[in-house]
């Protein structure tokens, strides 16, 4: 093996020259562009999210009180009222939806991460839930009309359910596969070298180690449908009154915020924006609170 | 107690890709064997044909004999039986991330269903006084993380690992390649105790460790096992030609 003379090595660069001190500051000052750039951005992407909470604060905050949490819509005319079946219809239509969209979406997803690579059943499921994701929502809510209230002959919590499920496995399919990729091979060996089935180690190891993203698919496809009114309108219908009968007309918060907006009455209008505050600290609570509990018992790793 | 290991005829490949040819070797059962040669050479396919890890990989398959004992491991019994009798500890210390220490180390019991509480702590404090990691954890056990420990430690925690479930072979894929010298050196020690119970097999690019810990070595080349003898012959009087040179560094 031959060495090179070190007189043929390039020169050290001076890092005190006069060009490498402007070229430092000129990176400095880039640095500061770019950082101040993004902190702008970022504040773009609040400031709606911001004027919304304010201006819902503003407009809705005075018709809230006990009324709108335990009373039913008042009649025309009367006064007061409020929208506790509204409230207790959507919990449980979101509740159905998330029983039935949620494992089927994270079912499919597992097969498409961790069993159909490259098979032709994958790429189409994959396919399937990205145009599913991109369908109307009044398109859903017709689809389910035909398919589940006309058969009933009769709108139905369920049939609300249903639309709204459809709508959430795209979302958390996706999110499940894109989660489960990112799980490191190595960890799905170190579970396969101690004898450790396939299935077990897809649901003990892969699912637990992707199950903070999972969770956060699932709340984003949780919060999309939570304000869904177009595939409700055919299918849950909406009601004045009380229901607790899943295959029955049941009153949901986006439907009543529609019906009482689109009315001539301000006492509504009033309504419609005291229910919208409502729905979206909803949201955000339901979100916060899964969030704080899927966290529980799970340790954090150090790197 | 270990056992003893042979093998004939392994051929293995990756797609199209023959990386093993025409293996034969017997290892001896309850001894280290080490495994050298220049990266590529198929040590670490090698390794992962004994307990059927090969296989995992869907482009990867493998022909010939491997008998564990009295057991041909590719007719007559299955990949998870196997894995469950050989004990397997990677390159990378791969701790599962969600899991506490107590969780990692008996992890093959847990997911195989064993619950019983007794045996788990007992298993622990055995598996991990084995690994040399006792008295740096006994207090954080269920606290931390097994991924917030130090890089030595989560391989000695992952050697632990694969002690928890009683393996007859600990299958080693350069366990000390990522680790510091002090790490590496208790990784060395840890061999050396373990051999008296375990067949274990260790890939190693570091022939210093593979003079220290093992009593035969073999070395590979270009997927075909050049030679296999005892440690003290192959560094001292090889037979191949290309043997002398690797060992001494003439190429590699």
């Amino acid at each position: 093996m031959s060495t090179q003379p070190l007189s043929n090595l390039p020169k050290p660069i001076d890092f005190q020259s006069k060009s490498m001190r402007r070229n430092s500051s000129r990176r400095t000052a880039t640095n500061f562009v770019v950082s101040a750039l993004a902190v702008i951005a970022t504040l773009i992407v609040l400031l709606p999210l911001a004027a919304i909470l304010f201006y819902l604060v503003y407009k809705g905050a005075s018709s809230l009180n006990l009324a709108f949490f335990t009373h039913i819509p008042a009649p025309v005319g009367e006064e007061g009222g409020g929208m506790a079946n509204a409230i207790v219809g959507s919990g449980m239509i979101l509740l159905l939806a998330s029983l039935m969209g949620i494992p089927i979406g994270i079912a499919a997803g597992i097969y498409l991460a961790e069993f159909g690579q490259g098979t032709f059943l994958a790429n189409a499921v994959r396919f399937t839930a990205d145009v599913l994701n991109g369908v109307p929502s009044i398109v859903m809510g017709i689809s389910i009309y035909s398919l589940i209230v006309m058969q009933q002959k009769h709108f139905s919590a369920f049939a609300g359910g249903v639309a709204l499920a459809i709508m959430m496995i795209p979302t958390v399919t996706r999110t499940t596969e894109e989660m489960l990729a990112t799980v490191p091979h190595a960890i799905r060996e170190a579970a396969l070298g101690l004898g450790v089935p396939k299935w077990r180690t897809v649901l003990s190891v892969s699912l637990r180690t992707a199950s903070p993203g999972i969770i956060t698919g699932c709340m984003l496809a949780f919060a999309r449908v939570a304000g869904e009114t177009a595939p409700l309108l055919f299918t849950a219908f909406g009601n004045q009154f009380w229901s607790f009968k899943l295959n029955e007309p049941i009153a949901a918060l986006p439907l009543q915020i529609y019906v009482y907006a689109i009315s001539p009455y301000d006492e509504w209008h009033r309504l419609a924006w005291a229910g919208s505050l409502v729905l979206i600290v909803l949201i955000m609570v339901s979100v916060t609170l899964v969030r704080i509990f899927a966290n529980r018992g799970v340790l954090k790793g150090g790197s | 107690m270990g056992v003893g290991i042979l093998v004939e005829d392994l051929n293995a490949w990756y797609g199209s890709n023959h990386t093993l040819q025409d293996i034969n070797l017997h290892i001896p059962a309850n001894h280290a064997t080490a495994l050298i040669g220049p990266s590529g050479c198929g040590k670490s396919t090698f390794v992962r044909c004994l307990n059927r890890m090969h296989e995992t990989n869907p482009i990867a398959r493998a022909t010939g004999v491997v008998k564990m004992g009295d057991v041909d491991i590719y007719r007559e019994a299955s990949p998870v039986e196997i894995r469950r009798r050989v004990g397997m500890v990677f390159q990378r210390p791969n701790p599962f991330p969600t899991m506490s220490i107590y969780d990692n180390v008996v992890s093959g019991l847990k997911l195989n269903g064993f619950r019983n509480r007794r045996i788990l702590d007992e298993t622990v404090e055995r598996s991990l006084k084995q690994a040399a990691l006792w008295e740096e954890v006994k207090d954080d056990l269920k606290k931390k993380s097994g991924a917030s420990l130090s890089g030595g430690q989560q391989q000695r925690m992952c050697i632990a690992r694969a002690l928890a479930v009683d393996p007859e072979v600990l299958l080693m894929d350069e366990p000390a390649s990522a680790l510091d010298p002090v790490s590496t050196s208790k990784i060395e020690d840890l061999i050396f105790q373990l051999k008296s119970q375990y067949t274990i097999v260790i890939v190693t690019h570091n022939m210093q460790q593979a003079a220290r810990v093992a009593e035969n070595t073999g070395f590979f080349l270009n997927g075909k096992l050049v030679e296999f003898d005892s440690t003290h012959k192959i560094f001292t009087n090889p037979r191949d030609k290309r043997t002398e040179d690797y060992i001494t560094g003439r190429f590699g």
